[in-house]
């Protein structure tokens, strides 16, 4: 069977999830890899939302957030412009391509857009290939553990 | 063949354990010190940025992390090509030498003073530091945890932590001491030299004045004809922090005197399958094994290395007790290992009286304590002494400074190999046909490894001061057949 | 009433902790006097044996320092365990890995090709000699622990009760926790943090802040940072956002940024990631580009921000296969 990436999409709930439904209302074709999770804001998604994305399994990340200028909260995704290129530079020093981590606006009118980015980020991850951490097969060994509760 | 193994004796970048072999006939047929653990510094240091590196390679080892700082902050500046200002200089000089006081005053009562204060024969549960304190006195103890606790202070104002220090960066130090602080470690440093003093009179009282002591540290099972090493300053005399490495053959000639950055060209490590740590050697001669004498590459690099590779201390007690030393022990080179703890006790007075005269220094309390690098990163070597052995940091970096390669040799490797020769020939010599391995024995075999103080790190330092010692003797089919413990 | 009975142990540690515990001077003396001390490889005479011989849950408390590195350690956290009633993560290397975990940032395979290979000055003979675990000598075989490709924290080899970070833990935070064990007091739940805050290094940092925006930043070598500012606002990757605090700011103190020893600040799963969320709002610019060139100043980011604690991270160690 061929190669199907698991793609997590945080979704700020203002624009881009709009923008999500819009598509589906539309009837635009999407790839079906992407498991949305909405966010208030592009900037409500922490860093550490995204490790664990890749610590869980996923074969890339998608963060979506509205216009620059649109934010609701003003500021929030000029936290999102800085962090995820930031990010990025983390990842690949982690040993994980940066094109798995991307950072897109897409406003609620947008649902075509929605569904091309999605569309091309789906086909772009399918070119990566799967991503295999070893995180996954730490985790994954018997009598290992993925404790990280105790500093919470 | 028997199999006698010694687990765990403690550590050294990890644990150690001794293996003896004893062949059909109950003899002594080989034995093997093995270093269990490799950290891999070396490789993951690559890829970080250069300054960082005297704030990461102190945890090769929390006894002597003030050696890592140093060894690597004169590598950073090499690699800057900075020139420390003076005052950075002495402050550097100023923590190193009140650490050397510290780690050898500990050394002393707490590991290796033991065997003789107390006694060699005394019962291995009296040879502590509270063995010593029965025989010197009780307030030994509150001198040592006062000398502890004070040396630790002048640590910690100069350093940031009194472990793992944190203040040396390429170019100088970053921050100054105001004359207030100046004036508590004059106090602190004047406590220091009393104390080298009076741990001067305690070697003399006890060890010194008993002749079986002094015919046991001259004893052929505690001898090896090898070569010494030893950082030296531009008078040839013992420097910790700065100078050049001279190497003096065991018949007291100098074979080398190197700056750090020829360090490749004098020293090589050689590799043996059945342990972690790598056995340095002196290139120019060549590795033949682990064999003694002046075809051999095997060198030491201790208290009494250092001795021996120089011509004399730079400070007035120091230097009449380094006298004494030598007219006492039958002249230059010493070769009886246990000499090594009288050479310690010279070195405490020494870095004591060091570290006084930096305190009274008037550029100590300078404000331009610091360089600010401006040329290119390339590469350097830094090299200081550790109380342990010469300590070699060899950084390589890209034109940003980031690591793409780092070497080390850390001080007690550079023993590595006289450790197992001179544990073999204490095993040879005690341990003969028919004998059985008692708790006796294991102490004299003992007492071979810990003249050298080779960083079994918190050993070192414990407060009772020993290390689990358990032997283990094994027939030729694997069977447990006798065990030695200590209780 | 009998004394509680007290182990301590090193796994893959510098030693540094152990010296921590006897850094409390002379109280040392009155943990001797307050505890049975049962098994304390540095300072006493027992043996692996003695220990096995223990009844199970015979330890009250067992101070275990030292990451988990190769196959003795990993054998004797999971003999101490079974002896200890309360199992404690003691100083950075055992609750997160620590500076050994930084080893996760390459393999096993290159640390042995270096050391025993391609470093400058060992001499490779055959292609290279490589310590095997098992060796064949003339007289016997002799036998050394196996070496791990992935270092791991304590609690991540077997269940731990309580945390003490630091790397070394302070002293007078270890006399802290000793004295309210001693004290008698209930123990505090499980997974429980003992020996340090509830905030972050910054609260106890003594240096002034005034909410600066940066559009620089720089390497502690390059400037002489102001004696009194925070340094981060100078513009110096500072850690202490993303650091518990309780050592007392001592580095800022010193004038050194802090490196995060005392690991991550409540609710905080991945130093890394909260390092990023401080730096991305503190950062002035708007522009992908400005943003790119500011960030590129930031040099290592993995080795700085998971200083002590890349094993404990959420990815654990870097992966050598997608960008090798
Ligand atoms: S936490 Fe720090 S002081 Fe403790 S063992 Fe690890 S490196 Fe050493
Ligand atoms: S960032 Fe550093 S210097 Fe600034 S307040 Fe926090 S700990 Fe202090
Ligand atoms: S300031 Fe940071 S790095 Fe320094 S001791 Fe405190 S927690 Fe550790
Ligand atoms: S509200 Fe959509 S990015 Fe902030």
């Amino acid at each position: 069977m061929a190669f199907e990436p698991k793609i997590v999409g945080f979704l700020c709930n203002w624009c881009s999830y709009t923008g999500a439904d819009l598509a589906g209302v539309s009837r635009i074709k999407s790839a079906p890899n992407m498991r949305i999770i909405r966010t208030m804001c592009s900037g409500r998604v922490d860093p550490a939302f995204i490790l664990k994305a890749f610590q869980l399994g996923a074969d890339g990340v998608v963060v979506m957030g509205c216009h620059l200028g649109d934010c609701h909260y003003q500021e929030g995704n000029y936290k999102t412009i800085r962090r995820i290129p930031f990010l990025k530079k983390l990842i690949e020093q982690f040993g994980i391509d940066p094109r798995r981590l991307r950072l897109e606006w897409v406003s609620a009118s947008e649902g075509d857009r929605f569904a091309e980015v999605v569309n091309e980020f789906t086909q772009e991850m399918r070119t990566l290939g799967p991503l295999k951490l070893p995180v996954h097969e730490l985790m994954g060994k018997n009598g290992e553990r993925a404790k990280h509760a105790v500093h919470e | 063949m028997k199999h006698i193994k010694i687990d765990p004796i403690t550590r050294l970048e990890g644990h150690g354990k001794i293996d003896i072999f004893l062949n059909d006939a109950g003899e002594v047929a080989n034995t093997y010190f093995q270093i269990p653990e490799l950290r891999g510094f070396e490789q993951f240091c690559v890829g970080r940025p250069v300054e960082e590196m005297p704030r990461i390679t102190t945890r090769i080892c929390g006894v002597c992390p003030e050696a890592h700082h140093m060894a690597s902050v004169k590598a950073c500046d090499a690699v800057f090509h900075v020139e420390v200002p003076p005052t950075g200089k002495k402050l550097r000089q100023l923590l190193y030498n009140t650490f050397y006081a510290g780690d050898h005053t500990l050394h002393f009562y707490a590991l290796g003073g033991p065997d003789f204060v107390v006694g060699p024969d005394a019962p291995a549960a009296e040879r502590n530091i509270l063995g010593v304190v029965k025989k010197v006195g009780l307030e030994v103890g509150g001198k040592v945890i006062e000398m502890r606790k004070r040396t630790q202070e002048v640590i910690k104002m100069i350093g940031g932590k009194q472990t793992h220090q944190v203040t040396s960066l390429p170019g100088g130090i970053s921050k100054g001491i105001t004359e207030e602080e100046r004036k508590q470690i004059e106090q602190h440093c004047i406590w220091f030299v009393e104390f080298g003093k009076f741990t001067q009179q305690v070697f003399n009282d006890i060890v010194l004045k008993n002749k079986a002591y002094v015919d046991l540290i001259l004893s052929d099972s505690y001898n090896l004809k090898i070569y010494s090493m030893g950082l030296v300053d531009e008078k040839n005399r013992v420097n910790f922090y700065d100078g050049k490495v001279r190497v003096k053959d065991p018949d007291g000639n100098e074979l080398v005197k190197y700056s750090p950055n020829e360090y490749l060209e004098n020293v090589a490590e050689h590799v043996e399958p059945w342990t972690y740590l790598k056995f340095p050697f002196l290139k120019k001669v060549g590795w033949k094994g682990f064999v003694e004498g002046k075809q051999s590459g095997i060198y030491h690099a201790t208290p009494l290395s250092r001795l021996n590779a120089a011509d004399g201390m730079p400070t007035p007690l120091a230097q009449a007790e380094y006298e004494k030393m030598y007219s006492t022990l039958g002249g230059k080179p010493v070769h009886a290992m246990l000499a090594t703890h009288w050479a310690r006790i010279i070195e405490l007075l020494s870095a004591a009286e060091m570290a006084l005269d930096l305190a009274r220094d008037p550029e100590i309390t300078g404000t331009h304590f610091r360089n600010i690098p401006t040329a290119t990163p390339t590469e350097g070597v830094g090299i200081v002494e550790a109380p342990r052995g010469t300590l070699t940091h060899h950084y390589t970096t890209d034109e940003k400074g980031i690591l793409t390669k780092v070497n080390l040799i850390v001080g007690t490797t550079n023993n590595y190999a006289p450790i197992s020769m001179s544990i073999g020939k204490a095993a040879r010599g005690l341990i003969k046909r028919g004998t059985e391995v008692s708790d006796g024995v294991l102490n004299m075999i003992e007492m071979a490894f810990r003249s050298y103080d080779p960083c079994f790190g918190c050993a070192t330092h414990a407060f009772t001061g020993r290390h689990a010692l358990e032997v283990r003797i094994f027939d030729s089919s694997g069977e447990l057949v006798q065990k030695v413990t200590r209780s | 009433m009998a004394k509680p009975r007290l182990a301590l142990y090193w796994a893959a540690s510098c030693g540094g902790c152990e010296i921590a515990v006897l850094d409390v001077q002379e109280k040392i003396l009155d943990i001797a006097n307050a505890f049975d001390i049962v098994f304390w490889p540095v300072a006493m005479d027992f043996k692996y044996d003695d220990v096995r011989r223990m009844d199970d849950k015979s330890i009250d408390i067992c101070l275990f320092n030292g990451a988990i590195r190769n196959s003795e350690n990993n054998e004797i956290a999971e003999l101490l365990r079974k002896k200890s009633k309360v199992l404690v993560a003691f100083g950075s290397c055992s609750m997160e890995g620590g500076i050994p975990g930084l080893a996760n940032l390459t393999t096993k395979d290159d640390i042995l090709k270096f050391v025993y290979k391609d470093s400058p000055s060992t001499v490779s003979t055959n292609g290279g000699t490589y310590p095997q675990t098992h060796t064949k000598m003339p007289e016997g075989e002799i036998e050394i622990p196996e070496m791990w490709d992935t270092v791991k924290s304590l609690d991540q080899v077997v269940d731990v009760e309580y945390y003490i970070p630091g790397c070394p833990p302070q002293p007078e935070q270890i006399w802290n926790v000793v004295s309210y064990i001693l004290s008698g007091q209930p123990l505090p739940p499980s997974g429980a943090i003992l020996g340090a805050g509830e905030k972050s290094c910054c609260d106890e940092c003594t240096r002034t802040k005034s909410e600066k925006k940066l559009k620089q930043f720089y390497r502690p070598f390059e400037i002489q940072a102001k004696p009194d500012e925070c340094l981060l606002e100078q513009g110096i990757v500072c850690m202490g956002p993303a650091t518990r605090d309780g050592c007392g700011a001592l580095c800022p103190k010193a004038g050194m940024p802090c490196r995060g020893c005392y690991g991550p600040p409540p609710n905080v799963s991945d130093q890394g990631a909260k390092m990023i969320s401080a730096l991305s709002s503190v950062i002035d610019a708007h522009e992908a580009d400005e943003i790119d060139r500011i960030l590129n100043q930031i040099a290592d980011p993995i080795g700085t921000f998971y200083r002590f604690s890349l094993a404990h991270s959420l990815l654990r160690r870097v992966d050598k296969h997608e960008t090798h």
